[in-house]
């Protein structure tokens, strides 16, 4: 498991993950609506997720402890499931952030600074 | 990368107990609703907005891959699928679960018995360390021998020679001895031991102390014993008072010091020792180089190879040696002095106890799971054939997974799953039949005298129990499973399943399973020919209702006179027909043999005849006929010593004497010179004259398998110990105890230590043959009913498969006659093929295991056509209801069926 290569959906995962608990840190306890439109506002159209994509990743976050979902009711009064980062999944975000940071860094001059 | 919480969680969805699926679909209907509203505001129709948020059983069908753990989820269903197909068709179910089971309880029965008897290794500290002395010698006959027993002067010289370099044991072989507990006359058995023997294991007691040195010092040993767990536990009840408890023992008074842990039974498997005694309490013999009496291990200290130890034991053995070719006869030839001289002695690895069972038992036992192991590959091609004819009726429903999308590998799984239930069933009925049949076997090697083996459930019998069911599962599951999958969905589906494409596998399967089959019932065969002919063997007396009573004398050796005064007491009791004295009785492992001399003739060194002390009416009670002279008279003498003189004797001859020595002539009047062995170091061997005054039939002596040699039977000596035989009108047995207490009320020193029947002998000299005879039967005929129902099952089922063409060629008018050749022409040539390659197996291993039968030979005509007409037979029989179902399909239904 460990040496095989990260395959597609992978790092659409991994970078999902991020999306998804930056998203969270930021607005606070939101539904999954709410987060998939935040993001498309944020990327300017760009990332539009569908719900076989975004929903899978929650339930994978909240099975891996890094957010906690409960039902609640929206502003219109509907029924809606809340999803809020716990501290297990602040620490996760600022390991992953950190990670990012260095990666693009190194992508960066790699890319842009010569060989 | 999966976290192991979210493993968990996984599992737990798996075993569906993670979010529901309603509770998800509300999730989702949220979602879509909101995702409606925005696209309104924004003036986009609602299908865009459906088409971005994709469709909900998408959705669904990610989110239950994400929620549970898939692989083991298809595994669950595969299973349920699997039960209910087996429920569906219940008399192949059964079948197959029966004869696999059958076949797997089999093997794992022999694979208990064999860690039982060969493989468990002892309860003692670092069992690895251990090894048993013995060394390689021929008789003198000139036949190999491995022999490990040793004398206790041998047994002082080893253990000066090894010195600090490892310890030097002494486990006395295991008897029943008759023990005296608060007046009860008890059997027991009783295990010498030296003094360092508990300590070198490593083994602490559980109540009282252990034997050490100090309690086997010379020249006598203290009056002590240690008994076992079991025995502890069986007798006394676990009484926590039994250290300082005493019982009697011959003329000595045993204290009881300790127990010995639980699990410890003695060194010996087959044997469990009831009670462990110092070596130097067997005090006649410690000075005496005649007597040998135990085995000895030996441990090499830490540092010091197995090898040094026994270079340094080589050593003294060569001494030994050196000393002993001083007395040997001067005219012995000198390739066999050499040869003695050159003796290496043997260590062998102890660690699983040592014992003649092992010995007896360990070719018998090997072949016996051959034979076990040929089962069970006849069992599993058996259910395999089963699967894939299941399998191409199965064509269209594979054809159908593999067309909405199931990948191979899921189909394989599919199969493999199937089949494994099948191996689970199938193991946990041979479970039950191990747990059952394994101490069944171990009762029919005993007669008279329990065979204890230690039949514990440990983790080497589970492991190699798991490993089988993955084995069988492979073994008949694989192939199914392989051509189910390689189906081709267009052609299956559309009905052009073409019935015959497993021809070959199905055929080479049969063939198979008909070579294993004929082997195994060739080699039943032989062993039974064996049993029968060892059986009707003449024994030259008669065997029946006759009772041994074994008898020893406290105090001094008694004349024979009174010994006879004794006997004729005991022939006054009602029951009693004869009785006589022997030093003992013919069969039970015990031999005296001297060379002799006929002046006049050269003397032939490898001629050694057998001599046995009997007194008067031994021959009348034995109903061994008198041929020529006369019997015993009480005043008749044996030839013997005083010291250094010779002392001349009378002697009584068989037939076979008298053909060796004197040409057939009669023997009668005749004086030979008997070897008088020196009886004690100084002395040196002397030649006696004895004068032949009767000859008598020839009887069997030591071994049921060994042609009748000539014997010399010479009145009985002053003895303290000798064997009352005894024929009675009816059943032996239950005399016994009532003629043993008209033996001491004869004479107030005489004491019976051993009750049993001369039948008893007879019958454990055929125990292996015995065993080997039963379970090759019982295997040939397990092997004949999966073979016969294999051969059924394919040629049935090629039959409806078929029926179609048969309906054709009836129409078309062809014979009945032929349709069943049509049927039968098919397995013909496996069948053929198969039963000569058995046949040649059979042959083959026939003439590896010749030592072990008797009188019949693997190339014997009855050895080779009994078994090939069995299997014709029982092949025609499984063949007749298929051909008669041929024979009756109607042509015109099969034909409108189309």
């Amino acid at each position: 498991m460990a040496n095989r290569e990260p395959s597609k959906a992978d790092v659409l995962q991994g970078t999902l993950d991020l999306m998804v608990l930056q998203t969270l840190d930021t607005m606070g306890a939101q539904h999954g609506y709410a987060i998939a439109a935040r993001l498309e506002q944020v990327s300017a159209g760009a990332l539009k997720l569908n719900m076989g994509t975004l929903y899978p990743g929650l339930m994978r976050l909240e099975q891996r402890g890094l957010v906690r979902g409960s039902w609640g009711t929206t502003e219109s009064n509907r029924k809606a499931r809340f999803y809020a980062l716990t501290a297990a999944g602040k620490r996760e975000l600022a390991k992953e952030k950190q990670a990012w940071d260095r990666m693009t860094t190194i992508m960066q001059a790699l890319l842009r600074g010569g060989a | 990368m999966r976290t192991l919480r979210e493993c968990l969680h996984r599992l737990i969805g798996a075993l569906h107990r993670g979010r529901s699926d309603a509770d998800l679909q509300e999730e989702l209907r949220l979602h879509m609703e909101l995702a409606a509203e925005d696209a309104h505001r924004r003036g986009e129709s609602v299908r865009s907005a459906r088409l971005q948020t994709g469709g909900a059983s998408q959705a669904m069908d990610a989110l239950r891959d994400q929620r549970g753990w898939p692989w083991l989820q298809s595994l669950f269903s595969d299973g349920a699928f699997a039960w209910r197909q087996m429920n569906k068709h219940r008399a192949v179910t059964a079948a197959a679960i029966l004869s696999l089971g059958l076949a797997v309880g089999a093997t794992t029965a022999a694979f208990r018995l064999l860690d039982a008897v060969f493989w468990r290794p002892l309860p003692i500290a670092h069992p690895e360390r251990f090894y048993v002395l013995g060394w390689n010698t021929t008789t003198s006959r000139g036949e190999p021998e491995y022999r490990d027993d040793f004398t206790y002067p041998t047994f002082r010289g080893y253990r000066t020679a090894v010195g600090d370099r490892g310890e030097v044991l002494i486990l006395g072989s295991v008897s029943r001895q008759e023990i005296v507990i608060d007046a009860d006359v008890e059997r027991a058995t009783r295990q010498h031991v030296s003094g360092n023997v508990f300590s070198a294991f490593g083994l602490q007691p559980v109540l009282g102390r252990l034997l050490d040195r100090s309690d086997d010092m010379e020249p006598r040993g203290r009056d002590v014993a240690v008994i076992s767990y079991d025995f502890w536990t069986r007798r006394f009840g676990r009484d926590p008072a039994v250290v300082g408890r005493t019982f009697r023992w011959g003329r000595t008074t045993i204290e009881i010091v300790g127990v010995s842990p639980q699990g410890f039974t003695g060194t010996e498997p087959g044997r469990i020792t009831d009670f462990f005694a110092p070596a130097t309490l067997n005090t006649q013999a410690l000075n005496n180089p005649g007597w040998s009496w135990f085995r000895i291990w030996v441990r090499p200290s830490d540092g010091t190879s197995p090898e040094q130890v026994r270079q340094l034991l080589q050593s003294q053995v060569k001494r030994d040696r050196e000393e002993a070719v001083k007395f040997l006869a001067p005219d012995s030839p000198g390739p066999r002095i050499a040869a003695f001289l050159n003796e290496q002695i043997l260590l062998a690895p102890a660690g699983a106890g040592v014992s003649g069972l092992q010995r007896t038992f360990r070719r018998p036992m090997l072949i016996l799971a051959g034979l076990v192991v040929l089962v069970l590959l006849i069992a599993c091609s058996n259910v395999a054939n089963l699967l894939i004819a299941q399998a191409v009726a199965r064509g269209r429903e594979m054809a159908l997974r593999v067309s909405i999308g199931a990948a191979r590998w899921r189909l394989i799984q599919l199969v493999l799953v199937e089949s494994a239930l099948l191996a689970v069933c199938a193991s946990i009925a041979g479970a039950i039949f191990a747990w059952w049949a394994a101490p069944f076997v171990v009762s029919l090697l005993a007669f008279q005298e329990p065979v204890q083996l230690v039949l514990d459930m440990n983790w080497r019998v589970l492991g190699f129990g798991i490993l089988l069911t993955m084995a069988v599962t492979m073994l008949f599951g694989l192939i199914p499973a392989l051509r189910a999958s390689a189906v081709r969905p267009v052609g299956a589906l559309k009905g052009h399943d073409d019935p015959h494409r497993h021809r070959r596998v199905v055929r080479s399967l049969i063939g198979a399973q008909m070579a294993f089959c004929l082997f195994v019932v060739f080699i039943a065969g032989l062993f039974g020919s064996t049993l029968r002919n060892l059986a009707n063997r003449p024994l030259g007396f008669d065997a029946d209702r006759l009772l041994l009573l074994e008898i020893n004398v406290a105090g001094d050796k008694q004349s024979p006179q009174v010994w006879a005064s004794v006997g004729d007491r005991i022939r006054t009791a009602p029951g009693v027909e004869a009785t006589s004295f022997a030093g003992w009785v013919p069969l039970s492992e015990n031999r005296w043999r001297a060379p002799v001399t006929v002046p006049g003739q050269p003397q032939d060194p490898d001629n050694e005849t057998y001599f046995l002390g009997v007194s008067p009416g031994y021959f009348d009670t034995m109903r061994i006929g008198l041929v020529a002279g006369r019997d015993f008279r009480i005043d008749d003498t044996p030839p013997t010593r005083d010291g250094q003189v010779p002392v001349p004797g009378t002697g009584i001859v068989n037939e076979a004497f008298a053909r060796a020595y004197f040409d057939g002539r009669s023997p009668i009047g005749q004086h030979v010179l008997v070897r008088q062995f020196k009886r004690g170091p100084q002395e040196k061997d002397v030649d006696a004259a004895m004068e032949i005054v009767g000859m008598v039939r020839d009887s069997v002596y030591n071994d049921l398998r060994e042609p009748m040699r000539p014997t010399v039977f010479v009145p009985n000596e002053a003895t303290n110990h000798a064997a009352l035989v005894i024929r009675t009108t009816g059943d032996p047995l239950p005399l016994g105890p009532i003629l043993r207490r008209e033996v001491t009320q004869a004479h107030s020193d005489f004491r019976v230590t051993n009750i049993g029947t001369q039948d008893a002998f007879v019958q454990r000299q055929m125990l292996r043959e015995r065993l080997l005879a039963t379970l090759s039967l019982f295997f040939a005929i397990v092997a004949l009913f999966l073979a016969s129902v294999g051969l059924y099952g394919v040629l049935n089922y090629a039959v409806i498969q078929r029926r179609r063409e048969f309906g054709v060629r009836m129409a078309l008018g062809a014979r009945a006659a032929h349709v069943v050749r049509g049927v039968t022409a098919e397995m013909m040539s496996p069948v053929g093929v198969g039963t000569l390659v058995g046949l040649g197996a059979g042959l083959a291993f026939g003439s590896l295991v010749e030592r072990i039968l008797f009188e019949v030979k693997a190339t014997d005509a009855m050895s080779v056509t009994v078994p090939l007409l069995t299997l014709a037979v029982v092949a025609a029989l499984a063949a007749v209801p298929p051909a008669i179902r041929a024979v009756r399909i109607d042509p015109a239904r099969t034909l409108r069926s189309e």
